[in-house]
C-alpha cells in the first residue's frame, strides 16, 4: 500500500518534471541588481536634470549649506532613495537574504534625523522665503506625482525578477520612490525647514509607501504565479 | 584526524562538483536545453526533499514541497545567475516553499480541530443497523412484487420511477404512446399498493 502511494507520488513529480520541460523556452538572464539600479537611477537623474534646467541651482545650493540639518536631510534622502533601491532589486531575486532590506536603514535615519534637527533650530534661514499658506498642498501633490512615473517604472524592473517576498519589496521600491520624490522636491523648494512643512512631506511619503505595498505587491505576486 | 580531515575535504569536493553540475544545466536550460532541463529538476527533487525535511514538513506533504520548489524553479530561471552557487539558490527557494507549507498546514490547524470522540459520536445519515435491515426488507418486498407485474406494467414501473424519466422520454424509449404507459404506470401502482400492504 505504502510502496503503491510512494510510486503515485514519484509518478506526479515525473510529470511535472515532463510537463515543466515541454514549457520551456530560452530566457533572457537578469542583469545584476547594481547594473539595474543604475538604470532606475539613469531615469531618476534624466528627471533631476529636466528639473534642474528650470530651477534656481545657487539658491538652492546657498540654501542647503546655510544649515547642517538642510544638506544632511538633502543627503539622506538622496543616500535612502539609493539604498532603497539596491535593496528593491536585490530582494526581488529569490535567493536573496531578508537583511537586505535593512540597507537603506542608516540613511534613512540620517534623513528623519537631520529634517527633525531643522524643526527644532531656533533661527531662520537667510534667503529662504517663509512658505505660503497653500505650498503643503503643492509638495504634497509634488510628492504624488513625481512618484507615481517613478514607481510605475521601478516595479515593472522589480516584476522582471522573482520575489518570495513580494510584500517587502514593495515596501522597500515604494521608500526609494518616496525618498527620490523628496529629493527632487529639493530642486523647486526655497523654504526653510518648518514642522508643519516636514509633516506633509512625511504624510506623502507614507502614502507613496503604502501605496506601492498594496498596488506594488499585486504586480509582483502576480509575477510569481 | 588527518582522515577526518581528508574525508571532509572530499565530500566538499564533491558537493563542489555536483554543484557545478547543475549550474552548467541550468544554464543550458536557461538557453532553451530541454534535456539538460529535465535532467536538472530530477536532480533537485531529492535535494528538495531533504531541505524539506529539514525544516520540519510532514512526510507526506513533502511532495507538495517539491512540486510548489520545481514550479518556482521554473518561473524564477530568469533570475539565477551562473557564477553563483545553484544549489545555494535552490536551497533558499525550498527553505521558502517549506516555511509557506508549515504556514498553509498551520492555517487549517486553526481551520480544523483534533476531536475523536465527536467524531465517533456523529450520527450515521445513512441510519443505523435496524433501519438499514428495514430498508433492505421493504426493497425485497417491493422487488417481488414488481416481479409479479404483467410484462408492460413492469416496463412502465421500470421506466417512470426507476429510471425517474418523464412519460414522454419513456413513451419514445419504449417506442408505446405516452397514453399506454399512463394506464399501465396506474394499474401498476395499484398492484403494487395491494401487494405491499397485504404483505403488513
Amino acid at each position: 500500500m505504502e510502496s503503491t502511494e510512494i510510486m503515485i507520488r514519484s509518478d506526479l513529480n515525473d510529470r511535472l518534471v515532463q510537463a515543466l520541460g515541454a514549457d520551456l523556452r530560452p530566457v533572457r538572464r537578469l542583469a545584476p541588481p547594481s547594473l539595474r539600479v543604475l538604470t532606475w537611477l539613469t531615469t531618476l537623474g534624466a528627471v533631476a536634470l529636466a528639473l534642474a534646467m528650470v530651477s534656481d541651482l545657487a539658491a538652492m545650493m546657498h540654501r542647503l549649506m546655510a544649515a547642517p540639518d538642510m544638506w544632511l536631510a538633502a543627503m539622506g534622502s538622496l543616500l535612502t532613495t539609493v539604498f532603497a533601491a539596491l535593496a528593491a532589486f536585490e530582494l526581488s531575486l529569490p535567493d536573496r537574504k531578508v537583511a537586505w532590506a535593512l540597507l537603506p536603514l542608516p540613511a534613512l535615519l540620517l534623513w528623519i534625523g537631520a529634517s527633525g534637527m531643522g524643526c527644532l533650530r531656533t533661527w531662520s534661514i537667510a534667503d529662504a522665503d517663509p512658505m505660503p499658506l497653500d505650498q503643503p498642498a503643492h509638495c504634497l501633490i509634488y510628492i504624488l506625482g513625481m512618484s507615481l512615473p517613478l514607481s510605475l517604472i521601478l516595479i515593472l524592473m522589480l516584476r522582471r525578477g522573482f520575489s518570495l517576498r513580494p510584500n517587502l519589496t514593495a515596501i522597500i521600491g515604494g521608500l526609494a520612490c518616496a525618498s527620490a520624490a523628496a529629493t527632487l522636491l529639493n530642486l523647486i523648494h526655497p523654504y526653510d525647514a518648518a514642522a508643519t512643512d516636514l509633516a506633509v512631506h512625511a504624510f506623502a511619503i507614507i502614502i507613496v509607501i503604502i501605496a506601492n505595498t498594496i498596488f506594488g505587491r499585486r504586480v509582483l505576486m502576480s509575477s510569481t504565479r | 584526524m588527518k582522515i577526518r580531515t581528508t574525508v571532509v575535504d572530499a565530500e566538499t569536493s564533491t558537493q563542489k562538483e555536483i554543484d557545478r553540475r547543475r549550474a552548467a544545466w541550468m544554464a543550458a536550460a536557461q538557453a532553451g536545453d530541454r534535456a539538460a532541463y529535465e535532467t536538472l529538476l530530477r536532480d533537485c527533487i531529492p535535494f528538495i526533499a531533504r531541505v524539506a525535511r529539514g525544516q520540519g514538513i510532514r512526510p507526506d506533504l513533502i511532495d507538495d514541497v517539491v512540486q510548489e520548489t520545481l514550479l518556482t524553479v521554473h518561473h524564477a530561471r530568469q533570475t539565477y545567475d551562473p557564477n553563483r552557487s545553484f544549489t545555494a539558490w535552490l536551497r533558499t527557494i525550498a527553505q521558502r516553499r517549506a516555511i509557506d507549507g508549515l504556514r498553509r498546514t498551520g492555517r487549517m490547524r486553526t481551520h480544523e480541530i483534533h476531536a475523536p470522540l465527536a467524531y465517533e459520536n456523529h450520527s450515521d445519515p445513512s441510519g443505523g443497523p435496524e433501519e438499514t435491515t428495514f430498508h433492505i426488507d421493504q426493497t425485497e418486498v417491493l422487488n417481488s412484487a414488481v416481479g409479479k407485474l404483467s410484462g408492460r406494467q413492469r416496463e412502465a414501473v421500470e421506466h417512470l420511477a426507476f429510471q425517474s424519466q418523464s412519460l414522454a422520454q419513456a413513451a419514445t424509449i419504449t417506442g408505446r404512446s405516452i397514453g399506454s404507459l399512463r394506464v399501465d404506470w396506474h394499474r401498476a401502482l395499484k398492484t403494487l399498493q395491494a401487494h405491499v400492504h397485504g404483505k403488513h
